[in-house]
């Protein structure tokens, strides 16, 4: 018992403070860097140890440690107390849906690269993901102003409207794989079909995974769906009033997120750690697939990046209207196309 | 959706007041919008200005007439070069004097690149608030080489304080065309790539179009200009119907929309500033050499050589720095095409070297009047393209 | 029972630190962050204008609804969540292999209809 405490402890540990936070503070770097490319700027290149910039790369940390010492300020009319867990709400749980996630194959029989092997699966990464909903939507309401109301009440509709969309464009996933367990379900990704080609969820699922990525972008609340916190016309929603760490903790919340939509669909859809014609369990063999994996979620990040910085944000009621008259409905119709597939193609 | 709504039980709420501005994000060019919301949609908009007051027109009567062009280039800070062509037009038709026909064609080319800075914030800033960053930036960067042209022949990138009365500061750098080539190349290219990014983009028409709707009648009535009437469709511009300079010398298209409404605003922008780099290439191949100023001392400011080698030309110089330029006694109003639409000016001269009266009629006035109709029902997120292809511009309208 | 819930630790364990890292952030924020007060600097972000009272007023009932709508619809997808996973060992059980498309399509169906109705009550329309 002591032993399986003190493990789970050593990975959270590493998965939470190293892999997830610092990697949401490289995202923020990488976003950075990547809008700047785009838009034929230089992008952050000021902060310097000993006169290195290395690419911007201490802006982050630059970033964290202001944030520490900036004024924890809580506004008068705000109510205090979920003023101060509301960010602690929307930051706990894209945390803890990152334990359902697998990171590499089981090593020695044991699930060694990952968190928690529960019979609960993905369910429970879908359950926990989706009280974030309630962090942002608190904030908003305890800030007691109006760009907050207002953005809270953003939060809420559009997470509603689009956890119903993410959920349909998965049961296709779990219809085919017939499984919610990730590696259950990488394992099924790992088959070939005709031989030649993986039996990855982006090619038995390609209208799923469009489904998934738009649902999960607005998920994420980035643009075109940022409209919790557009910041030209709510100055900036939900998180208005909030400033130093717990402000810190939704820009937080928002790139692990990111890291979280994207390793959730490289589970699904890419295949997760798998890498066709390459199996076995060399360490050598680990450390590439862990490095697929890692890859993947990259290229799922950078795909969302690519989105973020090309196209504009969209009204509030055509969000509402994209999520309901558009998401749903081809959600079903994919259910519906896959259970007569699976059902004629038996 | 076109359909008619089915009736819904009358759920009352209570409307929200929000106040947004002069702190706003989106308020730029300080405006303050009190608005009244139902949900999310507008009940009631009231628009307050005056934020950006300094007192433009009162500050001219205690200067001379040359003294003015420093405070004209602060009216519309994104197309400063047209505040100063009017100005100077103004004045010179109440003196009555006829300038060189080089500096005709030198106050023509940067009108008209100020006219593209104009339309490119405009596009930049309408993209920018509905979250198309890039666009914003591409925009912006096209704008920047016309700054660097000005700043080649002025000294200042915004504040220019080019004109004078009867002529211009300097004559054009000698590789100014040269520099405009390349500018214009690197406009046309980002144009291009803007113009992919937003003009096919179903994000970015969804948002524009049919919102901010202003029909050409309402339009003239409210006493728009430029390109807000030219995209309720009627083709008033004041470079065809009340040439000045050497507008009637160069061929060019008047674009108008047929709606009125964001997206016809935004594509009548885009389409002159392919009109206005039209322009600038006819000016260059037309333009003749010959002196920017005009040769009356009593006027303009004799050589420097001259103020310290003659008497006449101390004496002249004298005059027109502590007294100022002689403009005969009467009253005047010239307009010319400014960035957002008719930019006037009334002067009224007592004969003194100061004017006794300036005023300026700053084309946004009149459309910002109506931005309270043009939101009328539609949704707090409209108010940001709307706002944004209405171009409004603090300086012009608080004066 | 102990056994089963043994897997559920780790779990467990998550929570405990994940909320560790975030109260110890915020902790460390009240210690090394100033405290500097003034009462404006209390009121609510109004834009720079002084404030026109509290926020928390009725808002819009239509915010409300899309979470009602949301509440049925989710319910609905959970119930097919179960199906899904066990549909094609379904498929091949001689017993409910021939309906058990056809139950699907009569879900869909019932989830499409109301969904059709909702849509047409315009009960999803925000402007």
């Amino acid at each position: 018992m002591l032993e399986l405490v003190l493990i789970a402890f050593a990975k959270c540990v590493f998965l939470f403070l190293a892999f997830l936070l610092g990697g949401a503070a490289i995202l923020s770097w990488v976003e950075r860097k990547m809008s700047a490319v785009i838009q034929d700027r230089i992008g952050p290149n000021r902060a310097a140890v000993f006169g290195f910039t290395a690419f911007g790369l201490f802006h982050p940390i630059a970033d964290g440690i202001k944030m520490l010492f900036k004024e924890d300020f809580v506004p008068a009319r705000a109510d205090k107390i979920l003023f101060f867990f509301a960010p602690v709400l929307s930051f706990v749980p894209p945390l803890l849906a990152f334990m359902a996630i697998p990171f590499g194959p089981p090593v020695a029989g044991r699930e060694w690269l990952m968190v928690s092997d529960s019979q609960m699966g993905l369910l429970f990464l879908l359950a926990v993901a989706s009280i974030g909903v309630y962090g942002h939507t608190l904030a908003g309401w305890s800030s007691d102003n109006k760009f907050s109301l207002m953005g809270a009440l953003r939060t809420s509709s559009q997470l509603f409207s689009y956890e119903v969309g993410l959920t349909l464009s998965l049961l296709g996933v779990f219809m085919v794989y017939g499984t919610i367990m990730p590696q259950a379900i990488i394992g099924g990704q790992s088959e070939l079909m005709w031989g030649w080609l993986p039996r990855w969820g982006i090619v038995t699922q390609p209208l799923g995974f469009i489904l998934f990525m738009l649902a999960s972008i607005a998920e994420t609340k980035r643009a075109p769906f940022d409209l919790p916190e557009a910041d030209s016309e709510l100055v900036a929603g939900y998180s208005t009033e909030y400033s130093s760490m717990r402000f810190a903790m939704f820009f937080l919340s928002e790139f692990v997120g990111i890291l979280l939509v994207s390793a959730f669909g490289a589970v699904l859809f890419l295949g997760g750690w798998n890498i066709p014609f390459l199996a076995g369990d060399a360490w050598w063999v680990v450390l590439l697939q862990v490095g697929a994996f890692l890859a993947k979620v990259g290229a799922l990040v950078y795909l969302q990046m690519l989105v973020r910085w090309t196209v504009p944000r969209m009204r509030f009621d055509q969000v509402i209207d994209f999520g309901w008259k558009y998401l749903i409905p081809f959600g079903l119709l994919n259910l519906l196309a896959t259970a007569v597939v699976l059902a004629v193609w038996r | 959706m076109t359909q008619e709504r089915l009736p819904m039980p009358d759920l009352t709420c209570r409307e929200m007041l929000l106040q947004m501005g002069p702190s706003h994000p989106a308020m730029h060019g300080t405006v303050k919008l009190d608005l009244r919301l139902d949900g999310e949609s507008i009940v009631a908009v009231d628009t307050t200005i005056g934020f950006l007051h300094r007192g433009f027109e009162k500050m001219c009567e205690n200067s001379t007439w040359n003294q003015c062009f420093p405070y004209a280039d602060r009216l519309n800070y994104v197309s400063p070069a047209i505040n100063g062509v009017g100005l100077a037009l103004a004045i010179e038709k109440l003196l009555g004097i006829e300038i060189p026909e080089r500096t005709k064609y030198i106050r023509v080319i940067l009108s008209e690149i100020a006219r593209i800075q104009d339309h490119l914030t405009a596009i930049a800033a309408a993209a920018l608030e509905l979250g198309g960053f890039t666009a914003m930036l591409w925009a912006v960067e096209a704008r920047d080489y016309y700054y660097y042209m000005f700043e080649d022949v002025t000294g200042a990138r915004v504040t220019l304080s080019y004109c004078r009365v009867g002529g211009v500061r300097n004559d054009l750098t000698p590789d100014f065309r040269q520099k405009f080539d390349h500018a214009a190349r690197i406009t046309e290219k980002l144009m291009v790539d803007i113009d992919r990014l937003l003009t096919r983009n179903r994000i970015f028409v969804d948002r524009m179009r049919d919102i901010g709707v202003m029909k050409a009648a309402e339009a003239i009535d409210w006493g728009f200009s430029g390109p807000c009437l030219r995209a309720a469709g009627v083709p008033y511009d004041v470079r065809k119907d009340d040439p000045y300079l050497v507008y009637d010398r160069v061929d060019f298209d008047v674009p108008i929309g047929d709606r009125g409404d964001n997206f016809d605003r935004y594509l009548v922008r885009m389409e002159e500033i392919r009109q206005s780099l039209r322009i600038i290439r006819q000016c260059f191949d037309q333009m003749p050499d010959g002196p920017v100023n005009h040769p009356d001392w009593q006027v303009t400011h004799p050589p420097k050589s001259e103020v310290y080698g003659t008497i006449e030309g101390m004496i002249a110089q004298f005059e027109l720095v502590f007294r100022g330029p002689v403009v005969p006694p009467g009253e005047v109003f010239r307009s010319v095409e400014g960035g957002n639409g008719e930019l006037g000016f009334y002067v009224v001269s007592d004969g003194s070297g100061r004017p006794y009266r300036l005023h300026v009629r700053p084309p946004c006035f009149a459309i910002m009047q109506a931005l309270g109709d043009m939101l009328m029902g539609t949704m707090v997120a409209d108010i940001i393209p709307t706002f944004d292809s209405i171009n409004m511009i603090g300086g012009e309208i608080d004066r | 029972m102990l056994e089963q819930l043994i897997e559920y630790v780790p779990l467990l364990v998550g929570v405990v630190v994940a909320v560790g890292t975030a109260l110890g952030m915020l902790v460390l924020n009240a210690v090394l962050g100033p405290k500097r007060t003034n009462p404006s600097k209390h009121e609510a972000f109004e834009c720079g204008n002084p404030s026109l009272g509290p926020a928390r007023n009725r808002f819009h009932v239509k915010y409300y609804l899309v979470a009602l709508v949301f509440l049925v619809f989710d319910v609905e997808v959970v119930f097919l969540l179960p199906w899904a996973v066990e549909y094609r060992r379904l498929l091949d059980s001689p017993l409910l292999g021939g309906i058990v498309l056809l139950e699907a399509l009569l879900f869909v169906a019932v989830l499409a209809v109301g969904l059709l109705y909702v849509w047409k009550r315009d009960a999803l329309r925000l402007d």
